[in-house]
């Protein structure tokens, strides 16, 4: 989110987050390669109940955050979501609905519209059956996006598509700009993989060409001014073809909050790739405590933690070392500097290796599994 | 919609300034909040905001003077009648003013305009 200026949170008093994303569920009716869901997925019975939640809501509001991601999984896969979104708003938080629309009926929507539902971000898998249908591993679910697109603009409700790009559907750019138009999307986001969760399992299989992420940007460049005014464009660019990391969560612990299925609360949705880190449930505390005090969320906040090249590098505020995941899985160290970035001492190592998985033809997908 | 951007013609060189600002919005345009755009009071940071989709807009008095005023109803121009009212400043400075603000949102789907 691009919202207050970020000025460093210190370890010590951080200032309230803007945003919660509840992950209401792991289970989710597509299987698409690139879930950021954890491997380790959480099974039915151990999800937060709709008080449970509520509470939560309530909490993070009182906290300062005021907007709220519903995600999952797919949170239509909850059947009291209609109460969650009663309750939200109730809470005083702006709604915005993360589904792939499976499990959408249109007596749905509009009960979700009925609750006060601010905004629905559908994701987009490929702009027809043969990639959609795919990459999520489910047939029918490009027809039965289309059909929930069109109920989304029948209630006037705010479309944005989300759209994952990868090797396989970046040739479709031009495309999938123009379904968000026809589907009368608002904005559209187009985030180049990120590799996390199944991502990282299958980062042979989704990583793009240098070619195709370079002609990407050029092509959102040019279609942002052109459709100015009309659709907003958010552009996720490829990581790993960049020179400097991305801020990841606009800094660690500073802005916002991923809630667990189960109710623990995560700096980030990757976090718990990181071995060591201690998180804490809202069972056992007030989420104003967790923000606050949880280990988790002060390993990584503000920049005492950082080694060099980051600790004394005039870009350490600007993208706080990169993301601690991803150094964790490329360097072995959550501390290092994100070897995204051209000044880590692993990137040339990285570079070779993408370059060469992408060059390379592209393996097998291995498919998100459902949990138990 | 929002103007394209201004390029210079052959031979007419745009001084900067006047490239960047778009003429004022005109009176009879009627100003609008989409759904899912709305004013908000973030009562944790004593603030206004102004939350859409994945944006949260801090507005300082005048963004919310001027907000306050769009109602779907209201023209351009009697915003600006209420507003230089309001304020005792001169129509042309606040029409100028507003004229700026809307137009920022507008380009970024957070005001509708009609016509
Ligand atoms: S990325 Fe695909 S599999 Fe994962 S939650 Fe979203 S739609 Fe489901
Ligand atoms: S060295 Fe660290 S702080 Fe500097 S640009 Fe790279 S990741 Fe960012």
């Amino acid at each position: 989110m691009n919202a207050h200026a970020a000025s460093p949170s210190s370890a010590a008093s951080p200032r309230a987050p803007l945003a919660l994303l509840a992950e209401l569920t792991h289970r989710c009716p597509l299987s698409c390669p690139y879930c950021s869901n954890p491997v380790e997925l959480t099974a039915r019975e151990a999800e937060l109940d709709t008080d449970g939640w509520a509470d939560v809501f309530r909490q993070a509001a009182d906290l300062g955050v005021l907007q709220l991601h519903l995600s999952g999984g797919e949170p239509a896969s909850r059947r009291d979501l209609e109460d969650l979104v009663a309750a939200a708003r109730d809470a005083g938080l702006y709604v915005n609905l993360i589904t792939s629309g499976i499990g959408l009926t249109r007596k749905r929507l509009e009960a979700l519209d009925a609750a006060g539902v601010d905004h629905v971000q559908l994701s987009l898998q490929g702009v027809g059956p043969a990639m959609a249908d795919r990459i999520g591993h489910y047939r029918g679910s490009f027809t039965r996006k289309m059909e929930v697109a069109g109920w989304v603009a029948d209630l006037g409700l705010p479309l944005t598509l989300n759209a994952v790009m990868h090797r396989h559907n970046f040739k479709d750019l031009p495309e999938t700009l123009d379904l968000a138009l026809d589907l009368g999307a608002r904005r559209i986001e187009v985030a180049t993989v990120q590799f996390h969760g199944w991502a990282a399992t299958n980062r042979a299989a989704l990583m793009p060409t240098r070619e195709q992420a370079r002609e990407a940007s050029r092509l959102v460049l040019e279609a942002r001014e052109k459709l100015k005014g009309r659709m907003v464009i958010d552009y996720v660019p490829a990581d790993h073809h960049a020179r400097f990391p991305k801020a990841c969560m606009g800094g660690w612990g500073s802005t916002g909050l991923n809630v667990t299925p189960e109710g623990l609360v995560l700096p980030c949705h990757a976090a718990q790739t990181i071995p060591g880190l201690e998180f804490w449930s809202v069972a056992d505390h007030p989420l104003a405590e967790i923000w606050t005090d949880s280990p988790a969320f002060r390993a990584y906040r503000g920049t005492d933690w950082m080694q060099e090249p980051c600790s004394s590098c005039e870009r350490k505020l600007v993208d706080f070392g990169g993301c601690r995941c991803q150094a964790l899985a490329l360097a072995g160290d959550a501390a290092a500097t994100d070897p995204v970035c051209s000044r880590s001492d692993r990137h040339a190592d990285l570079v070779a290796a993408i370059d060469a998985e992408a060059d390379a033809p592209a393996p097998e997908f291995v498919w998100r599994v459902a949990p138990r | 919609m929002s103007a394209a951007p201004a390029r210079s013609a052959e031979g007419t060189r745009l001084p900067a300034h006047a490239a960047s600002t778009p003429p004022p919005l005109p009176d009879a345009s009627v100003p609008a909040l989409p759904r899912g755009v709305r004013l908000h009071h973030d009562r944790v940071r004593q603030t206004w905001v102004l939350l859409a989709p994945e944006r949260v807009l801090k507005l300082d008095a005048v963004g919310l003077a001027v907000l306050e005023r769009v109602d779907g109803a209201r023209t351009f121009g009697a915003i600006v009648d209420d507003l230089a009212a309001a304020y005792n400043a001169p129509r042309e400075q606040i029409a100028a003013d507003a004229s700026r603000f809307l137009d920022g949102l507008i380009a970024r789907r957070m005001v509708d305009l009609a016509r």
